[in-house]
């Protein structure tokens, strides 16, 4: 599947059916800072996704001076 | 994982609460943070006229939309730091939702008000940027509010960011900033409106979510001054004790609302008097911001 990450815009592939929780821990991603979006919609991380999926893992931390 | 409301299929584990919601119930369930937020604190009076200070982030747009859904009379207020695309972009954002909405939208330029954009003004005081560009938004709001007619003044804070507030003034003791830390700021000065917060109760990660089923159009790149920003590291070190603990991050900062905060409330408060200059509230002879003002002119 093809996986979006933000800040920069980047794009990885990951190979092989699986939960989204497995994708993120792959990717070494803390699940409580990415929301995980497929189409327009967000998927929970117990959701199983293929190799035709594309996910886009969006950062939910914004910060500096607010 | 299921909607604990109707069952359907959810659309977002909410770890904290225990609970997953499908887009629709979740919607609700964040409005109804808002609302209580809004009415333990008495953020409003009815028929109120509110100025909402917005970014082109998911936060700030996500409250305007709640507070406009819920039939409040709203303008938004848009500060042009001048920090080059993203500002462009941001703004753009906020001039689209605006626009969707029909409903007014303010800009206010911090290179006309300090006379130079924020990127200059670091250089020029070599402080950290979130530094002057903190001082300028917060005296632009008040500001821009008094001029305008507005009695208060809704900014997007959410939960992560009041816990991370916390945990800085907490790591440095900062006595005189943790009294002052609250969903709502009271009126102190007749030239001091009133501050809310009414996303305190909802954590970013909800805020973003909103934004995403509502399929509001916000800026996701970040500032390119917030790299490396202490409230940015302290948020890390906070996602990641919620995430070994759900809930950590609420129970910190609400432990502190409803037990510490009065604790640490001043038996007297500061002597308030107007600026020799331009009349706003400081604690000294000349505000900080006119000092920064003089302080950039000198440098130009």
């Amino acid at each position: 599947m093809k996986v979006v990450l933000r800040n920069p815009r980047r794009e990885v592939e990951v190979k092989g059916r699986r939960r989204v929780k497995d994708v993120l821990a792959e990717l070494s991603i803390i699940p409580e800072s990415v929301l995980v979006i497929r189409g327009d919609e967000l998927v929970t991380a117990d959701q199983v996704v293929g190799d035709d999926d594309v996910i886009e893992l969006r950062p939910v931390m914004s910060g500096g001076s607010r | 994982m299921k909607c604990r409301k109707c069952g359907e299929p959810a659309a977002i584990e909410l770890r904290r609460h225990n609970a997953a919601f499908c887009a629709p119930d979740f919607q609700e369930f964040f409005k109804k943070q808002v609302r209580e937020a809004i009415r333990k604190h008495r953020m409003f009076e009815p028929g109120e006229q509110i100025l909402v200070a917005v970014s082109g982030g998911k936060d700030s747009l996500a409250l305007w939309d709640v507070l406009i859904d819920d039939g409040y009379r709203t303008s938004g207020l848009y500060l042009d730091l001048g920090i080059f695309d993203y500002s462009v972009e941001s703004k753009a954002k906020c001039e689209t939702f605006a626009a969707a909405r029909g409903v007014p939208l303010i800009v206010s330029r911090v290179e006309e008000e300090v006379g130079a954009p924020v990127p200059v003004i670091q250089s020029v005081t070599r402080r950290p940027p979130c530094s002057g560009c903190g001082l300028s938004k917060r005296y632009l709001m008040n500001r821009v509010a008094l001029e305008g007619g507005f009695p208060v003044v809704a900014t997007g804070h959410n939960l992560d960011d009041e816990a991370a507030t916390l945990f800085g003034s907490v790591m440095h003791w900062q006595m005189d900033a943790l009294p002052r830390q609250s969903p709502a700021l009271a009126s102190t000065h007749p030239k001091l409106v009133r501050r809310v917060k009414p996303l305190y109760r909802l954590s970013e990660r909800e805020t973003a979510a909103y934004t995403i089923m509502r399929k509001i159009d916000y800026i996701v790149e970040e500032c390119p001054f917030a790299k490396g920003a202490t409230s940015i590291a302290h948020k890390e070190i906070l996602t990641r004790m919620e995430e070994a603990s759900p809930g950590a991050k609420h129970n910190f900062l609400f432990g502190f609302l409803e037990k510490a905060r009065p604790a640490f409330e001043k038996a007297e408060g500061v002597t308030l008097n107007e600026c020799a200059r331009c009349g706003q509230v400081t604690t000294g002879t000349l505000c900080a911001f006119c000092k920064l003002s003089d302080q950039v002119k000198r440098s130009r």
